[in-house]
């Protein structure tokens, strides 16, 4: 744990500005360190993507966030829009889910890397080499003649990388990827988180890496943060919340995921349906489809507290999980 | 792209065609002899008689519509009463004209409307998008021609900036060609804040904002290249609208174009003139759309790229 | 999937979150538009009975009054006087009663023939949607107003030649509209149960397909309806279609071009009136159109 913290949010709370407002996130707090990866893992509807726009600066207009977003020491909630745009793109950067979606239609990709390049005044031959440079560093084959091709010309895996450079392109300390391997085909996933450790073994970035999928998520992560209808369930080690869950909605997650799981080895889908911000259930947001849920659950909201050293559940009975 | 542009050549075809065609029936249900009446009371039968036979009115009526496909194909409708001149001719020569007052709207309401709507698309719901669809409605819903005349009345008659009608000068056309922008500065500024917005959501815009570009840079760079798709688009559709409207923008300001000359070939019963305006005329708001394909086209690369392949 | 059901929720959130002075003021601007046309209304209908107007009496001492000044038989001219001494308020209030009286019919006769054309089309299909469809690629490829001009042009001035000549292509709308409705409900459950039944076609459509169309063609009825007062009042500027003693906004217009430096008040006024009834026209039937689409037939 001597990594420093590139990324540090506590107490996040989102919501919506209208007349009944709805905490989308209701008290987050997660961290990650530089050259590390934290994962935030959550279904549908979880809050998840919020997160990731609201460390962007990205929030929509109808949404408001308070609490503490902290890049290397500094607070960046509240600050003026201008400084903020500043840190967007060169001190942290985004991946999304689409690649095609998040590419622009009409540009050539050579543009659309070198945007910030040319905003940072390169020009000319020289902006050229530095488009190809991180086109070639990403592992885009060909890169001169991809650089003047338009998104739709290029496969799904390129197409991602094309986003990964055009990430990289400032130099981020911090990369939010936003399910960036939801999209694409089995085999190009692993290639392109694959490529995503090298570029953080390499530059030491630190990544918040987004996703709903538990067996994605054990492959790279470093540290794991469990997010339920807004709310952090768990947080600690990957490995160590992964073998020896301490909430039971990381428990029913690692279940419904046969290969992730020791216990059981048939996937084992978890009852009812996720619980929405907008209708969080009271008490803990969990507890209408937890096994283990009793009275306290539906009275009581349980904190989030360090149940053993470094490892957060935010469950009132995690200390009997310890026991299994 | 060339196929598109194929079958936008059939439609057109069939689109005069059918104008035309349309004009051929109407002169012959319109009630009363157009000869008897060119001519008057006084004329003779064999006056009338000959007129008859020149405008294409005698015989039965396929042979008169078959003589009458023969001159559209050869553009020849005959010469125009007033003038002695071949219709055709003196359509031909009042095109310019025209074409000057539609591009030159096209170009002010482009500029305008595009303005706007950047301006409007920044904070949806925000107060300039508010002030932007107020104007919107108001120039969508003011008369052309009485805009015209309180445009006269206001930059040639009290400020006397303007001259007040007329042609010959740049100065000239800058009134008529404001008055024929206004409704579709109005029309381009609400479609293309429409679809700006829509843009604005798409995720390569948020990829641009993640690239630390601001809400304009992001308008400008990203979103408003893939919007102007469907804008084309409709403006296309609103060709139609457009020359219909300077031909009463031509008649506001005497601007001596295809508007001013169908409405004194109306007022004065030349019947050839009539026909060879309604067929320029359609010729015109066909190649209108062309262009209006063609631009579309060379917008979106997915088309332009393969067109080049 | 990423979080993108909460992302689309803000347009729904953001209407909500207004407040109660600008909720307010909204439910006022729904009212406005209804109001002022209802206005209008009242003034084609029971305005004659008020203002005693001639119009086609002339009284050369009060030419060219301006707003406020006072006539040879002592009363006020409030909006002034045109070139022959007419009052302006009586040319304003027989102005709306042409309007009104010609949008009327024209936008009767096009919603008519555009519903019962579009129904055919869209329910018969073949060989009639084919024809429908190329007949509009011709009404909608042509300027309106050209073809209103020609026509109008053509034939006898009177109030049945204008309806016409404006008619000519306002159906097209009301049939497009139409006929796309129809399409798409022809393939509904409910259509299919009842062709399968055997109920005639012709009860078909007026049972379980008009009822559906019903909402959209009346919030395109207010649209076109500000368009064709528009149409009537371009022809009557450019002198076409309308006897001589109809007053009209366009005429009255045209009539004031010559006096606009000395007289501006005559071709102001009917104007700001045509102008105000169009866009009110409009602002209704967006509303229409918007409060349809929220209860959601298709």
């Amino acid at each position: 744990m001597t990594d420093k913290l590139a990324l540090s949010v506590r107490d996040l709370v989102v919501s919506t500005d209208a007349d009944a407002p709805v905490r989308i996130l209701d008290g987050v707090s997660l961290d990650v360190r530089s050259g590390r990866t934290t994962a935030l893992i959550g279904e549908s509807g979880s809050g998840k993507s919020i997160l990731g726009s609201a460390v962007m600066g990205l929030l929509p207009d109808t949404m408001s966030a308070q609490g503490e977003i902290v890049f290397d020491d500094r607070q960046v909630l509240g600050i003026p829009e201008r400084q903020r745009r500043a840190l967007r793109g060169r001190w942290v950067a985004m991946i999304f889910q689409d690649p095609l979606a998040a590419l622009n239609p009409s540009q050539r990709i050579g543009r659309q890397v070198g945007e910030l390049l040319r905003r940072g005044g390169l020009r000319g031959k020289a902006l050229e080499e530095g488009v190809v440079r991180l086109l070639a560093r990403v592992g885009v084959p060909r890169p001169e003649e991809r650089a003047h091709a338009f998104p739709h010309q290029l496969s799904g895996g390129l197409r991602q990388r094309a986003v990964i450079a055009m990430a990289l392109s400032g130099g981020p300390r911090l990369l939010i990827a936003d399910e960036p391997t939801t999209a694409l085909d089995v085999t190009v996933q692993k290639r392109i988180l694959d490529l995503l450790a090298e570029m953080q073994r390499d530059d030491g970035i630190a990544i918040l890496f987004i996703s709903h999928d538990l067996r994605v998520v054990s492959h790279i992560a470093d540290d794991l943060v469990v997010l339920y209808a807004g709310r952090v369930a768990e947080s600690g080690p990957a490995r160590s919340v992964l073998s020896k869950p301490l909430h039971p909605y990381t428990r029913a997650l690692a279940r419904s995921v046969p290969s992730v799981s020791a216990a059981s080895a048939v996937s084992d889908p978890i009852p009812g349906t996720a619980a929405s911000p907008a209708a969080r259930p009271s008490g803990c947001a969990f507890h209408p489809r937890c096994p283990l849920a009793r009275e306290i659950c539906r009275r009581e909201t349980p904190q989030p507290r360090e149940v053993v050293p470094g490892r957060v559940s935010a469950c009132h009975f995690a200390e009997e999980f310890l026991d299994d | 792209m060339m196929s598109m542009i194929g079958r936008r050549l059939a439609v057109g075809v069939f689109v005069i065609w059918g104008v035309t065609t349309l004009m051929f029936v109407l002169i012959r249900v319109a009630p009363g002899d157009p000869a008897t009446t060119l001519l008057g009371p006084d004329a003779t039968p064999e006056q009338i008689e000959a007129l008859t036979e020149r405008l294409g009115l005698s015989g039965n009526i396929v042979e008169q519509y078959l003589a009458y496909l023969r001159q559209l194909a050869t553009l020849d409708f005959g010469d125009s009463f007033r003038t002695g001149q071949p219709a055709i001719a003196l359509v031909s020569s009042r095109l310019p004209e025209t074409l000057q007052l539609t591009l030159g709207a096209t170009v002010i309401a482009a500029a305008v409307g595009l303005t706007l709507s950047l301006l409007a698309a920044r904070r949806p719901d925000g107060a300039i998008d508010r002030v932007v669809s107020t104007i919107s409605i108001l120039f969508q819903g003011m008369p052309t021609f009485w805009v015209g005349i309180m445009l006269i009345l206001i930059f040639a008659l009290v400020l006397r900036v303007t001259p007040s009608s007329g042609a010959g000068t740049p100065a000239h056309l800058i009134l008529p060609a404001i008055t024929l922008a206004l409704p579709f500065t109005a029309i381009i500024a609400r479609i293309s804040r429409a679809t700006l917005t829509e843009a604005m959501r798409e995720p390569y815009v948020q990829t641009a904002r993640a690239k630390g570009l601001s809400r304009g840079e992001a308008l400008r760079n990203h979103a408003f290249r893939n919007a102007m798709g469907p804008v084309v688009t409709i403006v296309g559709l609103q060709v139609g609208a457009l020359v219909g409207g300077a031909v009463v923008v031509e008649n506001v300001f005497a601007w001596p174009g295809l508007g001013t000359l169908i409405v004194d070939s109306v007022a004065s019963r030349d019947y050839t003139v009539v026909q060879a305006a309604v067929f320029v005329i359609a010729l015109f708001v066909l190649a209108l759309n062309l262009v209006a394909d063609i631009v579309n086209a060379l917008l979106d690369p997915r088309i332009r790229v393969e067109a080049n392949a | 999937m990423t979080d993108d059901v909460i992302l689309r929720a803000p347009a729904v959130v953001r209407g909500r979150s207004r407040g109660r002075a600008a909720r307010a003021a909204a439910s006022i601007m729904r009212i406005v538009p209804i109001a002022i046309i209802a206005i209008y209304v009242l003034a084609a209908v029971f305005g004659p009975m008020i203002v005693p107007f001639d119009p086609v009496a002339t009284q050369i001492v009060d030419r060219l009054l301006p707003p406020g000044a006072t006539t040879s038989t002592g009363s006020v001219a409030v909006l002034g006087t045109d070139s022959t001494g007419r009052d302006m308020v009586g040319q304003l209030i027989y102005g709306a009663r042409t309007s009104m009286l010609i949008g009327t019919l024209t936008v009767a006769v096009c919603t008519v023939v555009g519903v019962v054309v579009g129904l055919l089309a869209g329910y018969l299909g073949g060989i009639a949607d084919t024809l429908l469809s190329r007949i509009i690629d011709i009404l909608i490829a042509f300027p309106n107003i050209v073809l209103a001009i020609v026509v109008a042009g053509l034939f006898e001035r009177g109030v049945a030649v204008v309806v016409v000549a404006l008619s000519l292509a306002g159906w097209v709308s009301f049939a497009r509209l139409t006929r796309g409705a129809t399409l798409s409900l022809r393939e509904r459950e409910w259509v299919s149960a009842a062709r399968v039944l055997g109920v005639p076609a012709p009860r078909i459509m007026l049972r379980h397909v008009l009822p559906f169309v019903f909402a959209p063609v009346v919030a395109l009825v207010a649209l076109e309806f500000g368009l064709i007062v528009l149409g009537e009042a371009g022809l009557s500027f450019l002198g076409i279609g309308l006897p001589h003693d109809i007053v009209s906004w366009g005429q009255t217009i045209a009539a004031g071009k010559a006096y606009l430096s000395t007289a501006w008040w005559i071709s102001v006024f009917p104007g700001i009136a045509l102008a105000l009834l169009v866009v009110m026209t409009g602002l209704l039937g967006d509303q229409l159109n918007s409060r349809f689409q929220r209860g959601g037939v298709r």
